[in-house]
């Protein structure tokens, strides 16, 4: 095997905006051929946006693609597979209802004499490549009657077998089995050998140190760091992708939380038993106390949204009991949860929390509503006192209460949500990256009214990807790898670095104290 | 899905070629021959229950007037599979039939290409607007059934002026044939093979249910979506056309009350044949029994006698409800088994 350096792909200083958002600022890719490079950071710092410039779904505002030295320009995702440029999404993107073997080929199906499809071939054809990666089904029944694993599998043979040059996975392993994992670097192993590079997107650590031989990491649109893997201390990849510099963090050592919560009950507000999702969640238990705020630290990916969302009724799970306030919450649902005390914010406020057409005052309004009825009618001055009580104590700045939400800044949009779940009077809340897209100063001001609620006895579990503000805000913190709990942190140990020191241990290992 | 079922998958997959599961097997067979089923189980019925049904004179006649809902049925069955709808066949069906009669003055020529033209070019339009523009099928064709219902009223003079079929050798296209069916019903048999090939055996059928299973997989894979719309409700325009064209050469006028609603019955019978509404499965061996089954339920219930028409609707508005009920249950049983 020779290995040319002449790069196969090579993306130079690719910019992509979005309204409001540099997604991708000035970021280069060099893939030299039979390379796999790793592709990591974390929510936001561009890695879809950079795969999806690479793959033909955005086009750059700047820089140049070049592909075998030559440049390129893709205008459409089929250009970019013509081109040699194949990728496999975390989603299978096949198509469930047809057969394994007509997925497999579409496009490229064995002719017969009178240029029908001879499905004879079809099948065999389908069969012997399936078989190069240890698949062996009936391929004529539905794709979707296979497991997910052997979907993911079927798409790695699709999009290798039409003449791919560069492979792109994106979270290849996400619903794999252990066993489906081996096969899967066994296939990329081959692919190395026969000189196609591959860019692998994963969040998880110990598949990229046993595979890949390069590694770049985006942060916030920029190339944090490129180099080789080998070498790379695991502490240091995970400062790269959060951010934070470890002399820094180790200079100012913890910031701790400046209120110690006192009197906390005996009886925990929210308590989750074993909760367990194939895949997603591994035996998660937690507890959050009346004037606690707990942190989940973790990178993306393991397990801290589903977590709150399995809590709320929102995902379910295969295992596992969540408990409100001693009360184990029996039918799961959303409503249940609410009714029981516990509310959610999510972390995606547009697609899962305001509704931009409504006002304000409608929007605090909207879960409180049966609350504030009699018989089914709603009392208007009833509704005002609430929207008026919680716009001066959460401080949102709006002309009126009855402007759209629409037209808020991210902050105030932020608080109403707060409002709408307050005006409901929770025993708990579960804060998922509360101050994501929000400016500096009403990120503190978010900051500071998580505190006062806790103040005020409220339970607060808070996800954040932002170390500072996790270790700032929490009495506690768990720290979740792979759906699983691996380090609880309290009082002194609540720093930066003990939480990097969690997610970089490897499987099985305690985190170094 | 629940674990024990993630289990069996896995079994399943790592059995060296391992057999679909029986009651896959059996649901998905349901879900294809179900219709078939039925329709057997309704023919053994009526000829017990009527001795008028079983004879071959009743039983052409329902050939023969099935054949022309099975012609439009069968461009609905690819709009369907391919994720859409198409409401604008009853319409199209009725102007077919207004335009063959009017240009049957230029003989058979112009009796079967003023309508083919004519709604060949609607369905094509309706392509376009669908595939370009991204439109919503519904509303597109919901356009087109009352635009075009607005141009046969226009040239028909609201109904007032009936074209009469001038030419005789295309009026026997309509009401003549051979082994006591006439034309239209072996026709629809030839429509029905070559559609049944396009669909299994040519890159534009695979393409058809591709983008009816996952348009947006789809459009990864390289299918090309566009292309591939538009020529599915230009066919759905051109076979609507055709069978209105056939509908006046066999009453030797242009009609314009007959095939209003048709539309209806079409995703009814392609729908009872087991293709899903939902698109990216289905056939049109399906849709051929539900056109029989519709046209057989309409005979048994004119053997009854002193019901009515009305009821027949109630039948198979009943029937339709049933078999949709079924697919989802039978849908549920293949994706878990």
């Amino acid at each position: 095997m020779t290995k040319s350096t002449e790069p196969v792909l090579e993306a130079t200083e690719v910019s992509k905006r979005f309204p409001g958002v540099l997604a991708l600022d000035q970021v280069s890719l060099s893939l030299g051929p039979g390379e796999v490079h790793a592709l990591v950071g974390e929510n936001g710092a561009g890695k879809s946006t950079l795969v999806k410039v690479l793959t033909g779904v955005h086009r750059p505002d700047g820089g140049r693609l070049r592909l075998h030295g030559r440049p390129v320009a893709f205008g459409t995702p089929l250009e970019a597979q013509r081109a040699g440029i194949s990728t496999i999404y975390q989603e299978v993107n096949l198509i469930p209802l047809m057969s394994v073997a007509r997925n497999l080929l579409l496009g490229h199906e064995p002719r017969g004499r009178l240029g029908g499809i001879d499905l004879p071939r079809l099948h065999a054809q389908a069969e012997h490549v399936l078989a190069g990666y240890g698949l062996s089904v009936d391929v004529r029944r539905p794709l979707r009657s296979l497991s997910v694993g052997a979907q993911q599998m079927v798409a790695l043979a699709r999009a290798v077998s039409v003449d791919a040059r560069v492979v792109i996975m994106d979270e290849p392993t996400s619903s794999l089995e252990p066993r489906e994992v081996a096969t899967l670097f066994g296939v990329i192993g081959e692919l190395r050998d026969r000189g196609i590079s591959t860019v692998y997107v994963s969040h998880r650590l110990e598949e990229l140190y046993q595979i890949c031989d390069r590694v770049t990491v985006l942060r916030d649109g920029k190339v944090a760091h490129t180099g080789p893997l080998a070498g790379l201390d695991r502490l240091r990849l995970i400062s790269l992708m959060l951010g934070r510099d470890l002399a820094e963090v180790r200079a100012v050592g913890s910031a701790g939380p400046a209120r110690t919560p006192d009197g906390a009950a005996p009886v925990p507000v929210v308590e989750t038993r074993g909760l367990a999702r194939r895949h997603v969640l591994r035996d998660v238990s937690i507890e959050v106390r009346r004037g606690e705020v707990v942190g989940l630290g973790g990178l993306l990916g393991a397990g801290r949204t589903e977590t709150a969302k399995a809590i709320v009724g929102a995902m379910p799970v295969d295992a596992g009991e969540v408990i409100v306030a001693g009360v184990p919450l029996r039918r799961r649902s959303t409503a249940g949860a609410i009714r029981a005390g516990v509310s959610m914010l999510p972390e995606d406020r547009k697609a899962e929390g305001i509704v931009p057409t409504l006002s304000v005052r409608e929007n605090i309004a909207l879960a409180a509503l049966p609350r504030l009825a009699r018989a089914g009618v709603v009392s208007d001055a009833r509704i005002d006192r609430v929207v008026e009580t919680f716009m001066r104590r959460l401080r949102i700045k709006a002309a009126s209460p009855h402007q759209r939400v629409s037209e808020l800044s991210g902050g105030n949009q932020q608080k109403v949500l707060l409002a709408r779940w307050l005006a409901m009077s929770p025993k708990a809340l579960l804060l998922d990256e509360p101050t994501r897209g929000i400016d500096v100063g009403a990120k503190a001001e978010v900051q500071t009214l998580i505190e006062e609620l806790a103040g005020a006895g409220l339970g607060v579990l808070l996800i954040s990807s932002d170390l500072e503000e996790l270790v700032s805000a929490s009495d506690r913190i768990l720290v979740l790898r792979d759906g699983a709990v691996v380090a609880e942190l309290a009082g002194a140990d609540v720093t930066e670095e003990q939480i990097m020191a969690a997610i970089a241990a490897r499987s099985g290992e305690e985190p170094h104290g | 899905m629940t674990h024990s079922n993630v289990m069996a998958d896995r079994e399943g997959a790592a059995a060296p070629a391992a057999g679909p599961a029986r009651g896959e097997t059996v649901s998905r067979l349901l879900q294809q021959h179900g219709a078939l089923m039925v329709l057997f189980a309704l023919i053994v019925f009526g000829s017990v229950a009527f001795d008028s049904f079983a004879g071959g004179e009743n039983a052409a006649s329902i050939a023969v007037s099935s054949s022309f809902l099975a012609i439009v049925a069968i461009g609905m069955t690819f709009v369907i599979i391919s994720g859409g709808i198409d409401l604008s066949v009853g319409s199209l069906f009725v102007l077919g039939g207004v335009l063959a009669a009017y240009g049957s003055r230029a003989g058979i020529v112009g009796a079967l290409g003023l309508p083919l033209v004519v709604c060949g070019a609607i369905g094509l339009l309706q392509g376009l607007f669908i595939a370009r523009s991204r439109m919503a099928p519904f509303i597109v064709t919901l356009a087109g059934l009352l635009g075009v219902r607005g141009i046969m009223l226009a040239i028909s003079d609201e109904g007032a002026t009936t074209y009469l079929v001038e030419d005789r050798a295309f009026a026997s296209l309509g009401q003549d044939g051979f082994l006591g069916l006439t034309y239209p019903v072996y026709l629809t048999v030839l429509l029905c093979v070559i559609g049944i090939a396009l669909l299994q055996r040519t890159g534009f059928g695979q393409n058809v249910f591709a983008i009816g299973g996952n348009e947006d997989a789809a459009a990864l894979m390289g299918v090309p979506i566009v292309r591939t719309k538009v020529l599915v409700y230009f066919m759905s325009g051109l076979l609507a056309g055709l069978a209105g064209a056939l509908n006046a050469a066999r009453l030797s006028s242009g009609v314009t009350i007959l095939g209003i609603g048709l539309e209806l019955d079409a995703i009814a019978a392609v729908v009872i044949g087991g293709t899903l509404l939902t698109g990216g499965a289905g056939g049109l061996t399906g849709t051929m029994a539900g056109v029989l089954l519709l046209g057989v339920i309409q005979n048994l219930i004119n053997q009854v006698g002193n019901l009515t028409s009305a009821f027949q609707q109630v039948v198979s508005g009943v029937f339709l409800a049933l078999v949709v009920i079924a697919q989802r249950i039978l849908s549920r049983v293949q994706r878990l088994t």
